[in-house]
């Protein structure tokens, strides 16, 4: 890749006292690509975050934010990030417009471009109308809209999002995601997340982090082309001994999960899984279940944060 | 510079559109009003003439009154402070700040110049007060004046210590009650001397945020006393950056 380096994080540690919240995370990021960060609940991604964001400094290691170290120069740093914590960060006595024009203030706009930057990044945040409203009397979901207007106000280069449709409403969480992706376009978005589908619709590149470790760095795009086997749930009434299944052509692997129950591995396509119906109700095994087990990601996502990292 | 002066503004306007920032306006004006009303009674009082013959109108009433307004404002100046960085911390939105090109000393600096605007805009209604008198008689302007740097010092000494204490805690209450003890020992420290040794008893006399208020509300001019209310409050600054700074680390 070609493409602009914006944000490079290299061996980076965070201890909270003698916990080590994050161990060891490297990884960059280019101009215009939008980066999901996964992970379970208290696995660093907050903390990775705050500290590209310069809220925490690194115990050890350095970001680089635009080709500023964010220690030796954050506020130049600084200037290229618009971050969205995990609460907004807003003060709930002022209403959107004041609120808005503070923010763009301490990203140093100047007074002339005040205006058209506020009008802007309302627009783009579907705040229109709600310019007058003071924050408090807003709903959950315009709270986070002015979240993410405050983010983007001073147009930076990357924008940082934490969890940024937790709490909202399916037409919210849809509206949000569209604004992700279009912010995709032209500026760097990192979003960390929990929800899977969310990456799948707007990530070019996936992160997950696992008690503090880093375990996958990969592109979504050769995350969904490895995915040669998939697993298959399928059910039997009248199930034939374990090996006959296994005979199927593009059956890899297959294990008995219940008595009527089979988890089979099998090559991706349709194929395989006309033979094995199409075999099911010739031979009457009467076949009542048959389900495509889980999305690559979650798989993927399952398997590298299930239990203990082994040191 | 730009930028402290928009967290300055900014904390000015946040001030008012709280009621707290009105009814403090209020409560001390109708404190102060009655303490004024009560030692000019007492001053015009012909049977208490003889007590006070030796003293004018500005050294009974005005200093009477600053007086018992640096109390007021040691009283006060917790509940002003108490929000700077408390608040910040306890709703998130501390993290607008950090996240922004802005340097801590700026934020410091910029909610400190809030503040501080703000009770200069109540010791300027106070200041009305004994300037009201000049309508029926003659006042001593320059020990007024001295009287009233001494005020905005100490007010800003108040400030700059409430400022460090809530840079401590996200809890509001937590730093009101906290600057308030700390402000109340400074205060009475020098009583505390009367037991010591002479080293100890000139240290914490020396120490007392009060005994150099006295020196001013007496008339004097003394630039060891001004010094003294600027050391206090850069020290209680530079504590405030030093704290949020490490902030980051830990």
């Amino acid at each position: 890749m070609n493409r602009e380096i914006l944000i490079s994080v290299d061996h980076v540690f965070r201890y909270y006292g003698g916990d080590c919240a994050v161990n060891d995370v490297s990884f960059t990021v280019h101009r215009g690509e939008v980066l999901g960060f996964l992970g379970p609940n208290g696995a660093g991604k907050s903390t990775t975050m705050q500290m590209i964001c310069g809220v925490l400094s690194p115990s050890a290691g350095q970001i680089t934010v635009a080709g500023h170290d964010m220690l030796d120069s954050p506020r130049a740093a600084k200037q290229h990030i618009g971050f969205l914590p995990e609460q907004p960060p807003l003060y709930q006595d002022l209403n959107v417009d004041e609120y808005l024009c503070y923010a763009a203030r301490l990203r140093g706009i100047k007074k002339a471009e005040l205006k058209d930057a506020v009008t802007y990044s309302k627009q783009r945040c579907g705040l229109d109308e709600t310019g007058k409203r003071l924050i408090k009397n807003l709903s959950k979901g315009y709270k986070q809209r002015v979240g993410i207007a405050q983010a983007i106000i001073h147009s930076p280069a990357v924008v940082i999002m934490d969890e940024p449709t937790s709490g909202l409403d399916p037409n919210q969480i849809l509206e949000i995601r569209e604004l992700i992706s279009e912010l995709g376009n032209d500026h760097s978005v990192i979003l960390s997340t929990h929800i899977l589908p969310e990456v799948q619709s707007v990530c070019d590149r996936v992160l997950i982090i696992h008690q503090g470790r880093l375990v996958l760095d990969e592109s979504l795009d050769k995350l969904q082309q490895d995915d040669q086997i998939r697993p298959l749930k399928i059910a039997l009434r009248q199930p034939p001994p374990l090996e006959v299944l296994g005979e199927i052509e593009g059956v890899v692997n297959i294990e008995q999960t219940g008595n009527h129950h089979f988890k089979i591995h099998c090559q991706s396509g349709i194929g395989t899984i006309n033979r094995i119906t199409k075999l099911a109700v010739e031979s009457e095994w009467e076949l009542y279940e048959i389900i495509p087990e889980q999305d690559s990601l979650e798989e993927t996502f399952v398997q590298l944060t299930r239990g203990e990292i082994s040191e | 510079m730009k930028t402290i002066s928009h967290i300055a503004t900014h904390e000015l306007k946040r001030l008012f559109i709280s009621p707290l920032a009105w009814i403090l306006f209020a409560v001390v004006q109708f404190l102060l009003a009655i303490f004024f009303l009560l030692i000019l009674g007492q001053f015009v009082d012909p049977a208490a003439a003889s007590l006070f013959a030796n003293y004018g109108v500005t050294e009974i009433v005005v200093v009477g009154l600053l007086q018992i307004a640096g109390i007021i404002l040691l009283l006060i100046t917790p509940f002003v402070t108490m929000h700077t960085f408390s608040e910040e911390r306890q709703s998130g939105s501390i993290k607008l700040l950090l996240s922004s090109p802005v340097s801590i000393t700026e934020l410091v600096l910029g909610k400190y110049l809030g503040v501080v605007s703000y009770l200069f805009l109540l010791l300027g209604l106070i200041a009305l007060m004994p300037l009201s008198l000049l309508m029926g008689t003659e006042l001593d302007l320059l020990q007024l004046l001295a009287a009233l740097i001494g005020l905005v010092l100490l007010t800003s000494s108040f400030a700059a210590i409430g400022i460090f204490v809530s840079s401590l805690t996200s809890q509001s209450a937590v730093a009101a009650i906290g600057t308030f003890g700390i402000l109340f020992v400074l205060w009475i420290m020098n009583m505390v001397g009367n037991t010591g040794t002479e080293l100890f008893r000139e240290i914490l006399t020396y120490g007392s945020l009060l005994n150099h208020y006295h020196h001013l509300l007496d008339g004097i001019f003394n630039s060891a006393d001004v010094i003294y209310y600027l050391l206090v409050s850069s020290l209680f600054i530079i504590l405030s950056i030093w704290r949020l700074d490490n902030e980051r680390l830990y």
